[in-house]
């Protein structure tokens, strides 16, 4: 993701400042940067939020199309979501189909809609077995200083409770409002040198020895995890991890989503 | 695709395949079975069959992939077409590009990449035939290709996944468990019970988290005992492993006549004045003979005298250092 390259001074001048329990912007270990979401910043989407986590942009638009159901779920809209990860937006990325990291990404903020039950799919449904909605969940990432993670999973859920299916434009009833049920928050847990930290900065994302990132759903329980990168985590850490995370999450839905 | 059973768990606390709540699918693991590869593992685990090869560490191409410092591992899971109920599209698809990259993350704390710099370390884990946890089927068998292949590990890897149906936990879940049920957990952890591998979809509040990973524990302990036992039956009383152990000695060896060397040119330049001696420890190995056989240790002293020399034969079982 970032760079390959980052000098060993960078890593113990993080490392150092973490023993003294600090981090290079001043942060305690569970605050984030600053948060802005705006949303309906694309009309032709269905439904759009920009999300800046401190220097980190992600622009995320909601697309609906009508299109067949998938055959073990003949009732259920059907949830497809993409992230790119543009050239634009680090010297690190290049152009060309989406690499691992894209991929996994996308897939994690797509478990922590999908998982957490946040859209009625039932609601989704045209024709049984025929026609349902398709609901394309589109991570345009502009520019990468860390946490893209969460960014996108907060992107992705602001742009679809602004979402509104065009069903008068398909000739398919009226349009209505996305049928949403909860309000899943990812949050970013990463371990730098056996201490935990949240919102990961570009240059700790680099250093760090693993990430975990969780959804939480509005009850507190959880939706989605996934460790990434090659450090090991104990089952302590994971269980402050989660308390950490749901905690968080808490509080960004609170602020900043419940609002929308 | 069969339709959602009305009860996962009978009045007995039995699952439908007769399992208790933490008990794991009946896994048999067989060691060695692709002659090409470096190391390889068919393993089945309830339904699950997995074949994992190891090819090298051997040169990557292209170059500019090499680290200098290190070896880099590359994991790829891949489904046959033909392992699940509706065929699978050949190739690699955004799922299995996913499972790769996190089963490479889950190996990478135990893997000891620097002894081979610039090289490449290739795992294939093929699911032949799918039935609910394959990726940490797939991992299970990677893990002991790796053995196989002889690659340099600070322990193994096991792992596998808690779910839970009908609102409670169940350890290593079945096709329709994992179809229906309500959470997956999928863990991989390192014989010291440190977690490289953690995801999970479904609904867990945080106790259930808490006891779930608790049986996730449990769970990989008993196949890392599993697994244990596999590498013992094939490679207990081997003579591949003694072997390879000359290979070792050879290196040594090799080091050893340098710093003789050293030893040497640094005595010429001294003048002892007391009869204080220097102990060289010296083993020399003969590839043509067992290794058990040449561990003999030579104790040589260098003292004071003039006419220090290294008597050294080429095909000698030990080398004397002395005078």
């Amino acid at each position: 993701m970032s760079s390959e390259v980052m000098s060993s001074l960078k890593k113990d001048y993080i490392y150092n400042l973490m023993l003294k329990g600090k981090r290079e912007d001043g942060r305690s270990f569970d605050e984030y940067r600053n948060i802005t979401i705006q949303t309906h910043v694309i009309d032709k989407a269905e439904g759009s939020a920009k999300v800046c986590i401190g220097d980190t942009q992600v622009l995320v638009g909601v697309k609906l199309q009508v299109g067949a159901p998938f055959p073990d779920s003949p009732d259920e809209g059907v949830i497809i979501t993409n992230l790119e990860m543009n050239p634009i937006a680090s010297p690190d990325f290049e152009a060309g189909p989406p690499k691992e990291d894209a991929i996994e990404m996308a897939r994690v903020t797509d478990r922590g809609i999908r998982e957490s039950g946040a859209i009625d799919l039932n609601k989704l449904c045209i024709t049984e077995g025929e026609e349902v909605w398709i609901v394309f969940i589109d991570v345009h990432i502009l520019n990468d200083d860390g946490n893209l993670q969460d960014a996108s999973a907060l992107g992705a859920i602001a742009a679809l409770m602004t979402a509104k299916i065009p069903a008068e434009r398909a000739g398919k009833g009226e349009d209505m409002m996305m049928p949403i049920r909860d309000i899943p928050v990812g949050v970013t847990v990463v371990d730098i040198g056996g201490e935990l930290m949240l919102d990961p900065g570009l240059a700790e994302e680099t250093v760090a020895d693993s990430k975990l990132t969780i959804a939480s759903n509005q009850n507190g329980s959880i939706s989605a995890m996934q460790k990434t990168g090659e450090g090991m985590l104990t089952s302590e850490q994971l269980l402050k991890a989660v308390d950490m995370a749901c905690a968080k999450a808490e509080e960004i839905r609170e602020k900043y989503l419940l609002s929308i | 695709m069969a339709n959602k059973p009305e009860k996962f768990i009978d009045e007995n606390g039995l699952r439908l395949d007769g399992r208790a709540v933490d008990e794991i699918r009946p896994m048999t693991i067989e060691i060695g079975v692709l002659s090409r590869a470096d190391g390889s593992c068919y393993l089945e685990w309830g339904k699950n069959k997995i074949l994992a090869a190891v090819y090298g560490p051997r040169e990557l191409h292209p170059r500019r992939m090499q680290k200098p410092d290190e070896a880099i591992v590359r994991y790829r899971y891949n489904m046959a077409a033909f392992s699940v109920e509706d065929r699978a599209r050949p190739g690699p698809s955004r799922r299995s590009i996913e499972i790769s990259k996190v089963s490479r993350d889950a190996f990478a704390p135990i893997v000891m990449t620097k002894y081979y710099p610039s090289a490449v370390i290739d795992v294939f884990a093929e699911v032949l035939q799918a039935d609910a946890g394959t990726r940490t089927a797939a991992i299970n068998a990677a893990s002991i290709a790796l053995a196989d292949a002889g690659i340099p590990m600070k322990g193994l890897i096991s792992a596998c996944a808690v779910g839970k149906v009908d609102g409670q936990l169940v350890l290593d879940l079945n096709k329709d468990e994992d179809n229906y049920g309500n959470a997956d957990l999928p863990v991989a952890m390192t014989q010291d019970g440190e977690i490289s591998l953690l995801q999970m979809d479904g609904n867990l509040t945080k106790e259930e988290f808490k006891k779930a990973l608790e049986m996730a524990t449990e769970g990989c302990r008993q196949i890392l005992e599993i697994q244990k036992e596999a590498l013992k039956k094939k490679f207990a009383s081997r003579e591949e492993v003694v072997e390879s152990l000359i290979e070792v000695d050879d290196i040594k060896l090799e080091e050893i006549q340098d710093e003789i060397e050293i030893i040497e040119e640094d005595l010429e330049a001294c003048d002892f004045e007391e009869e204080e001696g220097i102990e060289v420890i010296v083993v020399k190995t003969d590839v043509s003979e067992p290794a058990d056989e040449t561990s003999e240790e030579e104790f040589t002293e260098f003292t004071d005298n003039e006419d220090s020399e290294i008597d050294e034969t080429e095909d000698s079982e030990e080398e004397k250092v002395g005078e």
